[in-house]
């Protein structure tokens, strides 16, 4: 694990930055096979695939943020309601 | 016939070097961040993952409560004074001659100044016993100080950044009334315009970009404001004037806990993040809206 301890980096966070990179991987080439068309959803703004990509990471922040501030349950629940939140801002926004 | 132009990706290769240096200035050390973020580092070898605790942590300070209320009113302080502030001086300056330029150049000499050196000179203006400001408010009758009094600080600072950074407004929406043809203006004198109406229907929805550049820069730059009121009043008195990235000095350098310091760094770009993006937002569909009506 020569490459995790570099400037003690862990696993937990290297998983994270991962699923990130994956995502905008997986959106990129989205965007190459089918180009987004900008819409207006549920969201009071006309948005691209990629905004609401933003959008929904930026909700699911703002939900563990909170989540964590406001609760002492395990933070799982806060990050699949950020799971949820970012599939709804995806799919109706 | 139409003849489809090819598409040529080479133009992406151009952009890589910039793509790295980006990575390298600013990915990788917000990466670091993260990761501190979760960790307890008990010396340059030796840390400990911790999950969420600093975030628990920083989430339930009532002083980063504090720290977060005040940097908000000043914000909000900042932009309702600025904006409206440089729009007029930018109305009233000389459009041409050399009025024109002396004016530019005495409103470019504050934002020459270092911010340091800003904050040493209006520690020195606004003193009771040998700053003119602080003289003459005194002799006015007023019970002025601002190293004692926490609203003399607040409204010392307010007005320092004012003065610092009102220029920058005003050059930018001079820029934007300088780049508004003659044609609109005739027209507007051809149909009676007021000078109100020219000035909401002409000149406002043509400065809609610079404004929008102007307020995301004050607000970014009043949101991360650390040196001025620093020299000027050290956060004080008491914590009257500390705001967000001076609370984080204090935890990261002055404390040195890494940990909660990177946990409140995430925190603290979340919401500038999140405010940038509504106003930047905000300011596109305001004028877009408008826009619309008029051409439909």
């Amino acid at each position: 694990m020569d490459l995790l301890s570099w400037m003690a980096w862990t696993a937990p966070v290297a998983i994270f930055f991962a699923c990130i990179a994956a995502m905008l991987i997986g959106m990129t080439i989205w965007e190459l096979r089918s180009p987004t068309v900008p819409r207006k959803g549920l969201l009071p703004l006309v948005t691209t695939r990629g905004d609401r990509l933003f959008i929904g990471l930026l909700l699911a922040a703002y939900i563990n943020l909170a989540w964590t501030g406001a609760t002492d349950l395990t933070q799982w629940w806060g990050a699949m309601l950020g799971a949820v939140g970012l599939v709804c801002v995806m799919r109706w926004g | 016939m139409s003849v489809a132009k090819p598409v040529n990706q080479r133009a992406w290769w151009l952009v890589l070097p910039v793509l790295v240096s980006v990575a390298f200035s600013a990915l990788i050390p917000l990466m670091t961040v993260v990761n501190y973020s979760v960790q307890d580092i008990l010396s340059p070898s030796q840390s400990v993952f911790v999950g969420w605790e600093w975030y628990k942590e920083v989430l339930r300070d009532p002083e980063l409560h504090s720290a977060l209320v005040r940097q908000l009113i000043f914000s909000a302080a900042v932009l309702a004074i600025q904006i409206p502030l440089g729009i007029a001086l930018a109305l009233s300056m000389p459009r041409e001659g050399w009025r024109s330029s002396l004016v530019l150049v005495l409103l470019a000499m504050p934002l020459l100044v270092p911010w340091n050196v800003v904050g040493t000179i209006w520690q020195i203006f606004a003193r009771a016993d040998i700053g003119l400001l602080g003289y003459v408010l005194t002799q006015m009758g007023f019970d002025y100080n601002y190293a004692q009094d926490p609203w003399d600080a607040w409204i010392t600072v307010l007005v320092m950044d004012v003065w610092h950074w009102t220029p920058l407004v005003a050059l930018l929406a001079f820029a934007g009334l300088r780049a508004i043809p003659e044609a609109y203006y005739q027209a507007a004198r051809i149909d009676g315009a007021s000078r109100w109406a020219v000035f909401r229907h002409v000149q406002l929805p043509k400065l809609r970009s610079v404004l929008m550049i102007a307020v995301l820069l004050r607000l970014m730059d009043s949101f991360m404001i650390y040196t001025e009121p620093f020299v000027l009043t050290g956060g004080g008195p008491g914590t009257a004037t500390t705001f967000l990235s001076q609370y984080l000095t204090q935890k990261a350098v002055g404390q040195f806990d890494l940990g909660p310091a990177a946990a409140f760094s995430l925190v603290y770009f979340l919401i500038i993040l999140l405010l940038c993006f509504v106003l930047y937002n905000f300011m596109k569909n305001v004028g877009a809206d408008e826009q619309q009506g008029r051409s439909a």
